[in-house]
C-alpha cells in the first residue's frame, strides 16, 4: 500500500514528480497552478534537487533545457499564456530530443483570459505546442489519483522517446482536494543517467553535443524519426476509459473535468433510461481514434463532445473517426464559467429526446 | 622558432602588424582556401616574444624557445 | 622569450569566421585558458545563436547549444543540475543586450556561479549587420544607413557599468582584443574569472571588444584601427567588479 493523503491536485503533481525522480524545476507564478511551484520550492531542496524561480516562462523553460541536458529529471508548469511563453523552449527540446515534463493546468484563454479553469489549450496542446511541427505526448488526467499515476511515469515515456511530455489538466483540477495514494520514491543512481547526457566526461572519449539546429540531411532524418515515434504512440500507448459503451446510443466524448461532470450526467441518463455512454481520451495525443472509430454506428444516433471551452476544439478529432456515420453535437462553457451536472445533464437529455438538431 | 600552419591562415595580417622586428610579411603563395599567407623574412632576427601568436584569430602560429 | 601551442579545444581546421573576426580569437583564448586550466573534460560551452553558433563545428569540447538570447538560463539549469562542470556561456551582443537582457541580468543577479563571455562587435553578424543594442551613436548598419541615431533608437548598452551595479556578481571586465596587450590581459581575465568559478565565487563576467570586418564593411586591420579611435573610448576597457580584490585588501 502506497502512502494515502489529502491533496490539493497541484500538490499532488508536484509530490508525485519528486517521487518519479523529478530533481530540477523552474517555473514563473501563474494563476492557477502557483501551488506546483511553491510546492516544489520546498519539497525539491528536501531531496537534493533544485528549484529556480526563473525571471519569466520563457528562461524556465529554458532552465529545463540546461537541466535535462545534463540527464537530470527536470519540469516546469505555468497556465495558458505562460505555456505560450514556452512555447520556444518546448519546441527547442524537441528539437535537441531533450526529456521533460510540462505542467499546463488551463485557465480561459484566449490572451490573458480569466484566471478560472477552462479547457481552452487542447489545439495548442495537440496540435501545435510550439514552432516547427514536432508533438508531445500529452496526458490529460480527471482526477489528483490518475495525475499522480501519470506524472510518475512522465519521464520513462520522456526518456524512453527523448521528447518532452505535456500534461493538460484545468483549474478545476489543480485546486479540489481529493485523497490520493501516494507511490514511493523512484530510486534512481548515476547508472541511470541516460549516456547522451553532458552530466561528464569522464571517461567518454567523444565530444558531447546537444544542439537544436542541425545541417539539412540530418535534419530530415531527425524529423522523420519523430514521425516514427509519433506512430509507435498510436500503436502501444494511447490511454483511454470507454464507459457504457455496450449499448450506448449516444456517446459523449470528453476529457478532464468534463469527462468527470459528465459521467455524474450519465448515471443520471441512465436511470431514466438513457442509453448514453462515454469514450474519455486520457492521452490526448496519441488520441483514442479507435474507440470512436470502431464505435456500432448502426446503433449510436449521435456523438456529444463536451468541453469546458467554446467552441469545441476536439471536434475535428472526433469528426476524423466518425466520418459522417452519425451527427456530432457539442455542449460546453467557457471563459472560466464551469460545467455542472444539472448544465450537462439537460443538455445531454436535449439531444437524445430529438429537442437539438444542432449536429 | 615561429611555425606557422599555413592551411589555417586567413590572411588577415595581424601577426604581420604587430611584429615587434618587423620580419613577418604576407607572401605571394596562396593556401589552399585563397589567403596569402605570412612568410618570415629573417628568422635569425626572432626574438621569440610570440605576439604574432597571441593576435593570431585562428591559432595558426606556433612559437617555441628552441631554435631551428 | 615565450611559447604558444594551439588548444587541441578546437577543432584541427579554419574556424567558421570570416578572416579577422576576433570571434576566433576569443574562442581561441578559451581554449587556451581551458587547456592551461586542464578543464578540457569538465569544461561545458553553451552556445548561443549569431556567429557565435559557429563555435558549434569549431570548439571540440563538450557543448550545449540553446535559443536565442537563453544561454544564461540554460547555463542556470545545466549548473544547478550539475555544480562540478566549469560552465561558460558565450553571447554576441544582440543575444545578450537585445533578446537576452532578462536572461543575462537575473541570472547575474542570482549570482549563478558560472561564466558568461560576451563578445561586443556592435553588429549582429550572422543575420547580415543589422543594427545591435551595442551599435555606436553614427555607426552605419543595414537598419541604420545613414548611422544610428540616438533619437529613435536610443544609446549603446553598457553591460558591464549594467552588471557591476548588482550586488550579486563576483567578477565583471571588460578587454579590447585589437593589440596585444588587450588580448593578454582578457587571457588573464578569462582565467580568473573561469578559477573563481571553479572555488565557488559566483558569478563572473568577461566583456570582449571584438570587430565584424565583413558588415563593418572594413579590412581586418582597419577595424582594429577603429576600435582604437570609436569602440574603446565608448565602451572603457577595465575591471568593474572584483570581490577577490577586496578580499586581498581586507
Amino acid at each position: 500500500m502506497g502512502e494515502k493523503r489529502f491533496m490539493k491536485g497541484n500538490e499532488a503533481i508536484a509530490e508525485a514528480a519528486v517521487r518519479g525522480g523529478c530533481r530540477f524545476f523552474a517555473g514563473y507564478p501563474i494563476t492557477p497552478q502557483n501551488e506546483i511551484p511553491e510546492y516544489l520550492s520546498w519539497r525539491l531542496p528536501e531531496v537534493g534537487g533544485a528549484y529556480v524561480q526563473g525571471e519569466s516562462e520563457i528562461a524556465s523553460v529554458n532552465m529545463v533545457y540546461g537541466a535535462s541536458a545534463m540527464g537530470t529529471r527536470a519540469m516546469t508548469s505555468s497556465s495558458g499564456p505562460g505555456i505560450s511563453l514556452k512555447a520556444e523552449g518546448i519546441s527547442y527540446l524537441a528539437a535537441a530530443m531533450l526529456p521533460a515534463l510540462i505542467v499546463n493546468i488551463s485557465r480561459g484563454g484566449p490572451g490573458l483570459g480569466s484566471i478560472q479553469p477552462a479547457q481552452s489549450d487542447y489545439l495548442q496542446a495537440t496540435k501545435a505546442l510550439g514552432h516547427g511541427g514536432f508533438h508531445a505526448m500529452v496526458f490529460a488526467p480527471n482526477s489528483a489519483q490518475e495525475a499522480v499515476d501519470l506524472v510518475y511515469d512522465a519521464w520513462e515515456y520522456a526518456e524512453r522517446d527523448r521528447n518532452p511530455v505535456l500534461v493538460l489538466m484545468d483549474g478545476c483540477l489543480g485546486n479540489i482536494m481529493e485523497e490520493v495514494e501516494l507511490p514511493p520514491m523512484k530510486a534512481l543512481s548515476d547508472e541511470d543517467l541516460p549516456e547522451w547526457s553532458l552530466t561528464r566526461r569522464n571517461g567518454r572519449d567523444y565530444q558531447g553535443t546537444i544542439t537544436p539546429i542541425y545541417t539539412e540531411p540530418i535534419l530530415e532524418s531527425i524529423n522523420a524519426m519523430a514521425g516514427e515515434t509519433y506512430k509507435a504512440w498510436e500503436e502501444e500507448d494511447v490511454k483511454v476509459e470507454e464507459f457504457l459503451l455496450d449499448d450506448a446510443e449516444y456517446v459523449v466524448v470528453a476529457y478532464g473535468i468534463a469527462s468527470r461532470v459528465s459521467k455524474e450526467a450519465i448515471l443520471r441518463l441512465r436511470e431514466e433510461g438513457y442509453k448514453v455512454g462515454m469514450i474519455r481520451p486520457i492521452t490526448l495525443f496519441p488520441f483514442p481514434k479507435q474507440s470512436i472509430r470502431n464505435l456500432d454506428y448502426s446503433r449510436v444516433k449521435g456523438i456529444i463532445d463536451v468541453e469546458m471551452t467554446i467552441p469545441a476544439q476536439m471536434r475535428d478529432d472526433i469528426a476524423l473517426q466518425v466520418l459522417e456515420r452519425c451527427p456530432i453535437h457539442e455542449y460546453g462553457r467557457s471563459g472560466g464559467c464551469l460545467l455542472d451536472d444539472d448544465g450537462v445533464y439537460e443538455a445531454i437529455l436535449e439531444i437524445v429526446t430529438g429537442g437539438n438538431d444542432n449536429g | 622558432m615561429v611555425e606557422i600552419n599555413t592551411s589555417l591562415c586567413k590572411a588577415c595580417g595581424y601577426c604581420v602588424k604587430f611584429c615587434p622586428k618587423h620580419i613577418l610579411e604576407l607572401g605571394t603563395v596562396r593556401n589552399k582556401r585563397g589567403h596569402f599567407y605570412p612568410v618570415m623574412t629573417d628568422a635569425d632576427a626572432c626574438i621569440t616574444c610570440a605576439i604574432c601568436a597571441t593576435m593570431c584569430p585562428e591559432g595558426a602560429i606556433d612559437v617555441s624557445e628552441r631554435k631551428v | 622569450m615565450a611559447e604558444y601551442h594551439r588548444s587541441a579545444m578546437i577543432a584541427d581546421s579554419p574556424s567558421g569566421y570570416c578572416p579577422g573576426c576576433l570571434h576566433s580569437l576569443a574562442t581561441r583564448l578559451i581554449s587556451d585558458v581551458i587547456t592551461e586550466l586542464g578543464q578540457e573534460d569538465n569544461a561545458l560551452n553553451v552556445i548561443s545563436v549569431g556567429c557565435s553558433a559557429l563555435n558549434l563545428l569549431y570548439w571540440s569540447g563538450d557543448n550545449l547549444s540553446v535559443a536565442h538570447g537563453r544561454a544564461p538560463a540554460a547555463a542556470t539549469g545545466a549548473k544547478r543540475a550539475n555544480p562540478e562542470r566549469l560552465v561558460f556561456a558565450y553571447q554576441g551582443d544582440g543575444d545578450l543586450a537585445a533578446i537576452g537582457l532578462a536572461e543575462i541580468m537575473s541570472a547575474a543577479n542570482r549570482g549563478e556561479n558560472f561564466t558568461v563571455i560576451f563578445a561586443n562587435n556592435q553588429t549582429y553578424g550572422m543575420t547580415g549587420g543589422q543594427m545591435a543594442p551595442t551599435t555606436l551613436i553614427g555607426q552605419k548598419t543595414t537598419t541604420t544607413i545613414y548611422g544610428r541615431d540616438p533619437a529613435t533608437t536610443g544609446y549603446p548598452m553598457k553591460m558591464c557599468e549594467l552588471i557591476s551595479q548588482l550586488p550579486a556578481p563576483a567578477y565583471v571586465a571588460r578587454f579590447a582584443l585589437n593589440s596585444p596587450k588587450g588580448v593578454r590581459q582578457a587571457r588573464d581575465g578569462i582565467k580568473k574569472a573561469f578559477q573563481m568559478q571553479l572555488d565557488g565565487k559566483g558569478f563572473t563576467f568577461i566583456e570582449l571588444l571584438t570587430n565584424c570586418p565583413t558588415n563593418w564593411k572594413l579590412s581586418p586591420l582597419q577595424t582594429l584601427e577603429y576600435m582604437n579611435t570609436n569602440t574603446i573610448p565608448y565602451f572603457t576597457p577595465g575591471v568593474f567588479k572584483d570581490i577577490t580584490a577586496k578580499e586581498a585588501d581586507a
